[in-house]
């Protein structure tokens, strides 16, 4: 299919936004590798960061595809500004009530992002979304399993959970700022856009998030951390990229 | 900006005398056996153990634990409190009588006979054709 240079533009545009939420938390999330509450756990997380990781890779293949840079390349030597992902996935591990709660809210997104996105009319995303649904469903059934199980366990981690998503949920609203060229994507029935992404984002974890015994915050407390998807990023960002890419800035060529 | 390390920014939980917090057992943990199917219909295979708070965290944990180097179509977890087993003392009870040896399947001749039957009915015994196959290709 031939797309004009604006079209081209917004696809670029949500691979990046996807494949970098996905490497970031990816990369985030890597750093529990060892430190895991329990072996088992740290196993299963260190491998759900490994899957995101591997899952920008192929987002990033497509974008090779599009005209841009390599893989690592574009994963490793761009400068903070021209990363778009969003600032939930840029902050550090904290503890691992965080972690968990930023991956429930971020996995179930993802998952639904997938889903919308296994029937986009642009075909590399539409076949990867339905190759990774599978891993992703994983994701998810991970993260509401412990969301339930510490937001009913004992008296401190019903506080450290009710807590950490007071903490998060603004975060995690900033997943669905709408890029300016919106409009393209879903006329070209490739993408239906951040806001309808939202609304099934609620629909699926304001059930869970009530079943498991925690209240969502308020309606009017709800201030979405955007900028992420523009370049703006926090400060947290930066210094991650500076480690990730360490390796490859050193030699490129590098295999391990 | 607020901190996350843990470091700095701590829950107040009660301490005993030397400052330390009061960390209360995990009561709930328990450890879980693991049984692997690699197809429909094959059986499960126990592959080990898993520690988890619940059922449903033990079969999310094996997954990545046993699962996810080995193809896998089912897991089960089962308590290991509820596995009922036998005594290693009484190991002794598996031996078997001297002079008895026709209770075990080795004693039993019977492939003369599916032989003569296949050749009969003309049916191929693919066993047996490996069989050849492998000693040839070995020569």
């Amino acid at each position: 299919m031939n797309y004009s240079k604006q079209q081209l533009a917004a696809i670029k545009n949500l691979l990046y936004k996807i494949a970098d939420d996905q490497l970031i938390i990816g990369h985030r999330n890597s750093e529990w590798t060892g430190l895991g509450p329990i072996l088992e756990e740290d196993i299963a997380f260190s491998s759900i960061a490994q899957d995101k990781i591997g899952q920008s890779f192929h987002v990033y293949e497509i974008l090779h595809s599009l005209g841009e840079n390599d893989p690592d390349t574009t994963a490793f030597i761009r400068k903070a500004n021209e990363y778009k992902c969003c600032h939930l996935v840029e902050f550090p591990i904290g503890e691992y009530d965080f972690s968990l709660v930023r991956n429930f809210l971020f996995n179930h997104a993802e998952a639904q992002r997938f889903d919308m996105l296994s029937g986009s009319s642009f075909e590399p995303l539409g076949k990867l979304a339905k190759k990774y649904r599978g891993e992703i469903k994983y994701h998810t059934m991970h993260s509401d399993t412990w969301i339930r199980q510490l937001s009913q366990a004992t008296e401190e981690s019903k506080i450290r959970m009710q807590r950490a998503l007071d903490d998060t949920f603004n975060l995690a609203l900033g997943i669905f700022e709408e890029s300016p060229e919106f409009t393209t994507l879903v006329e070209m029935k490739v993408f239906d856009g951040e806001n309808a992404l939202r609304d099934k984002w609620l629909d699926v974890i304001i059930p869970k998030i009530e079943s498991a015994g925690l209240t969502l915050p308020q309606k009017n407390s709800w201030k979405p951390a955007y900028g992420g998807r523009s370049g703006k990023h926090t400060e947290h960002l930066l210094p991650l990229i500076n480690e990730m890419s360490e390796v490859f800035k050193i030699d490129p060529k590098a295999q391990w | 900006m607020k901190s996350y390390d843990p470091r700095i920014n701590r829950i107040d939980l009660p301490v005993n005398e030397d400052g330390k917090e009061i960390l209360q057992e995990p009561e709930n943990w328990e450890t879980y056996e693991v049984f692997h199917q690699k197809k429909r219909g094959e059986q499960h295979v126990h592959v080990g153990i898993v520690h988890a708070a619940n059922p449903e965290m033990a079969l999310i944990l094996a997954k990545e634990t046993f699962g996810r180097r080995r193809q896998t179509v089912n897991l089960w977890a089962v308590k290991s409190s509820q596995v009922f087993a036998t005594n290693y003392d009484d190991q002794d009870i598996f031996e078997t009588t001297p002079g008895k040896t026709y209770r075990e399947a080795s004693e039993y001749y019977c492939m003369d006979k599916i032989r003569k039957y296949q050749q009969e009915h003309g049916i191929e015994d693919r066993k047996e054709k490996r069989r050849i196959k492998k000693e040839e290709d070995t020569k």
